[in-house]
């Protein structure tokens, strides 16, 4: 429980560095430590594989979009102190909304019909079984989905002639 | 002293790992001669003057790279629980061999769907690294050569 509270010290502290830090790719890193810092929270939640999920896909791969997104956007010319006062209060009222919805969601949670739940839920091996056994096809199917991102993202990501090198 | 769980133990390793590199880090700082000039703190740039920020737009095609390294990144997600249950004896035994070759196959088919994806993008040249055109001026010039070669003789003696 102690290794509870200060990993979730941690989490808030290296959240707020990412709005708070100025340089976007300082941002950036902070929140891959925030993301890590997640990952310990599956892993006292009993929840292995999606620590890894978390580790791989976001700390790894998501990332990475985030740091060609920042290195493609000119970032030099815009400089925090040119957002307007709208588009501050419309942040603002967005990310109340968000946080309003999420205290009245958990203050909905009733604890006392939660049942104790099995310790091999999280684990590999169980999703393993249940992934291969009985959703054989769904997980086939993801792969179509997959084949279909790919070649979407391809077509929209192409160069179109005559278009500037850099 | 409660019990050091599994991931307990890997945690060890990590702040291991840290203070390991702190250390070695501050021997280092104590040992070596310090002698900053403005030479040595320049950024490398193969020997070239570092002229600008380095913060400058990236190309796009780096973009569609990045694209496809998520979805096979995603897809290695899914060999996880893949490898946990490709080699499970038990199932093995109750199907007669016949669950290794059918999850194997299963496997090879999901790898070969997205296959095809990376070998459209592939034929389609999204992969192909475009290289800047070399521009050649048409414009001739009325001098003939023999004259600079006539002047080049002239003078060299």
């Amino acid at each position: 429980m102690n290794f509870w509270y200060f990993l979730t010290a941690l989490t808030l502290l290296s959240a707020s560095m990412v709005i708070l830090s100025k340089n976007p790719i300082h941002s950036v890193l902070y929140l891959v430590f925030t993301f890590f810092c997640i990952s310990g929270h599956y892993v006292l939640l009993n929840a292995q594989f999606l620590m890894a999920v978390n580790i791989v896909v976001y700390a790894g791969a998501i990332m990475v979009l985030f740091l060609f997104v920042i290195m493609m956007m000119d970032l030099s010319k815009n400089s925090p102190d040119s957002k307007s006062t709208l588009t501050k209060l419309a942040g603002a009222i967005l990310g109340g909304t968000l946080l309003v919805i999420l205290i009245a969601a958990s203050r909905k949670v009733d604890l006392k019909d939660v049942k104790p739940i099995d310790a091999q839920t999280g684990m590999v091996e169980g999703l393993g079984q249940i992934l291969y056994r009985d959703y054989v096809l769904p997980f086939e199917l993801v792969s179509i989905l997959f084949f279909v991102a790919m070649v979407g993202a391809v077509m929209l990501g192409k160069r179109e002639a005559g278009e500037r090198n850099f | 002293m409660t019990m050091l769980t599994d991931f307990g133990y890997i945690l060890l390793f990590i702040i291991a790992a840290i203070v390991f590199v702190a250390v070695i880090l501050f021997l280092a700082k104590l040992i070596r001669p310090n002698r900053p000039n403005e030479e040595k703190l320049t950024t490398y740039e193969s020997g070239e003057e570092p002229d600008g920020n380095a913060n400058v737009r990236f190309n796009i095609r780096f973009y569609v790279v990045a694209l496809i390294f998520i979805l096979f990144d995603v897809e290695i997600i899914f060999l996880f629980p893949w490898a946990t249950v490709f080699g499970n004896k038990r199932l093995i035994a109750e199907t007669d061999g016949l669950w290794g070759w059918f999850s194997l196959v299963e496997m090879f088919v999901f790898v070969g769907v997205l296959l095809i994806g990376l070998a459209y993008a592939w034929i389609k040249g999204h992969l192909d690294w475009v290289r800047p055109e070399v521009k050649t001026t048409e414009y001739e010039s009325k001098i003939p050569t023999s004259l600079y070669d006539k002047i080049n003789q002239k003078y060299s003696q």
